[in-house]
């Protein structure tokens, strides 16, 4: 196995207030050119394990335990200046709604080069000439125009390749997409999906993808880590997961998709026993 | 009687228009084209498009929320076309809407039963508020939602609490047809096989029928008895849901279906590009 880009082991992330368990004993790897998908319902923690790796969780949440390797690196011990550098160069976000992601008063021009100025120390010449084939590699025809508009003017699908474009833009080693298709129509979906997938082998970037959708997952992910309140349920290959689930949670989960192959499977509720054991099993010290 | 609960006959529908302050002509964005729906008693029926595609307007104009340009809306024999609203009223119980988003359409300032309540004592379909308690509290137990919830408010629930709550305070107005539009696209996979379940029971049980409007296939295929394919305000293929799905004759239908992702790894999902596929 190559290398992992990210690694992290025993993660413990408790809320300051009543010292709830918010992650516990959290461990995945990701290696160059890999896509790990984070699955679970609202509330899993998906979305907490990436603010930590991109330490920006609230305050008034606190990492108790465990490491985030970043290029064998542990983040965690690193000071909060330099880890800020180093995320802001060598990780990125591809967030899900791109309409709040980007910001409504500035044209797309200077919010595609911001990055590459500021960390790569380019002039707005140099900057604008990245950025235009950057656009040209997320597809987007008439890149001049995209530049000049304002993110009120482009279409939810233009919205989301721009900030794929974004998001390559200083050639990240790692990219955590968290949910970023939830918004878009299912055509579309498919369309940023493929962009996500052939950009990352272009470049070999490591994907950590955030997702509630089994079926994205099935199409993108390696491997996936299946997460309920907090607490990793099941981890493995992608394929040997959805076809022989060794969890019932992970085989409940897959019944309750609906599915247009098979209409009379699927639409099963995951039943309260197995959802009540895993609460009881995340509540034990 | 006529067999079809709704039937909509070459509706128009039409944004825009009209003259600016200066007396410039606005230019006209049609919405709908000429689309003809119907919805037979007892049937759900699904109306499926991607955004833009005029099937929430179709919907609303269903319900005469929009005015229709051009065209015919018959509910249960009569033409409900351009009748105004007063004449409307006493059938507004008989339509009812079940929301996208049920934070947004619960009233954050009211306790759950006030808004669960509330709609049945304004269209006289309870007699007093204990005959409403009653009828509450039977709907509740069916749909698995605590009696605690009664004196809670909307932002303390759950999103498929809230959301079962909003079809709850539908069903007990006992209407003949309910429009659910996109009402489990924000839920999780439990939640969402939960209230489509709901739904089902309830069409089954109550005999109401049902427009479904949603942008993911899988979801119409497991509910819905038939199904209308929209796109840029004009049904491009309707049918038999079984028959649709196993035969999708218009191109764009076929993109929808395979634009889904199933659960189960496909390693030519991803590269299988639909014909209709442009780049933006």
């Amino acid at each position: 196995m190559s290398l992992a880009v990210l690694a992290i082991s025993g993660l413990g992330v408790v809320s300051d207030r009543d010292a709830t368990p918010i992650l516990r004993d959290i461990s995945l790897r990701v290696a160059s050119g890999e896509t790990l998908g984070l699955v679970g319902e609202s509330g899993a923690g998906k979305s907490t394990i990436g603010k930590a790796i991109l330490g920006i969780l609230p305050r008034t949440v606190q990492v108790t335990s465990g490491e985030i390797r970043f290029e064998g690196r542990d983040l965690l011990t690193f000071p909060a200046a330099a880890r800020r550098r180093l995320i802001s160069e060598r990780v990125a976000l591809i967030p899900q709604d791109p309409m709040t992601a980007l910001n409504p008063g500035r044209r797309i021009e200077g919010q595609l080069t911001d990055g590459l100025r500021l960390w790569r120390g380019l002039d707005a010449q140099a900057a604008r000439h990245i950025a235009l084939r950057l656009l040209a590699e997320v597809h987007i025809r008439d890149p001049e125009r995209v530049l000049r508009s304002f993110p009120h003017q482009l279409s939810g699908g233009m919205r989301q390749r721009v900030l794929i474009a974004a998001a390559f833009a200083l050639e990240p080693t790692l990219i955590i997409a968290d949910e970023p298709t939830t918004a878009l129509d299912v055509t579309v979906q498919k369309q940023i999906l493929r962009l996500i997938r052939n950009m990352q082998h272009a470049h070999g970037t490591a994907v950590i993808f955030v997702s509630h959708d089994l079926g994205v997952v099935a199409q993108i992910c390696d491997h996936v880590t299946l997460l309920y309140a907090g607490r990793i349920v099941e981890q493995g290959a992608t394929a040997e997961m959805l076809e022989a689930p060794k969890h019932a949670y992970t085989r409940a989960l897959i019944e309750a998709c609906p599915r247009y192959d098979r209409p009379d499977a699927g639409l099963r509720p995951v039943p309260e026993e197995i959802l009540a054991q895993l609460r009881a099993e995340a509540a034990a010290p | 009687m006529s067999q079809d609960i709704l039937v909509a006959g070459n509706i128009e529908v039409a944004f825009g228009g009209g003259r600016r302050l200066f007396g410039s002509a606005r230019p006209e964005v049609k919405v709908l084209r000429g689309v003809s729906v119907r919805i037979g008693r007892g049937e759900t029926v699904g109306i499926v498009g991607e955004s833009g595609s005029g099937k929430t307007t179709l919907g609303r104009a269903l319900l005469r929320l929009v005015d229709v340009a051009t065209g015919r809306i018959v509910f249960d024999g009569a033409d409900i076309t351009h009748i105004s609203e007063t004449e409307m009223r006493p059938l507004r119980r008989r339509m009812q809407l079940i929301f996208q988003d049920p934070m947004a359409s619960l009233n954050p300032r009211h306790t759950i039963r006030r808004i669960v309540t509330e709609p049945m004592r304004f269209h006289g379909v309870a007699k007093d508020s204990a005959d409403a308690e009653t009828r509450v509290l039977e709907i509740f137990e069916r749909f698995s939602l605590a009696v605690a919830c009664l004196d809670r408010y909307p932002h303390e629930l759950s999103g498929g609490q809230r959301q079962r709550i909003g079809i709850a305070r539908v069903a007990l107005l006992a209407p003949d047809f309910v429009l659910a539009d996109e009402i489990v696209s924000g839920l999780d996979v439990s939640t969402q096989a939960q209230a489509l379940n709901l739904l089902k029971g309830l069409s089954r049980d109550l005999g109401l029928s049902m427009a479904f409007i949603s942008h993911d296939l899988s979801v119409i295929r497991a509910v819905c008895d038939r199904v209308y394919v929209l796109n840029a305000g004009e049904v491009v293929e309707e049918g038999a849901c079984e028959a649709l799905f196993a035969n999708p004759r218009h191109p764009y239908t076929r993109a929808l279906i395979d634009a889904i992702p199933l659960p189960r790894v496909d390693p030519n999902w991803l590269g299988r590009a639909a014909a209709t596929e442009i780049l933006a």
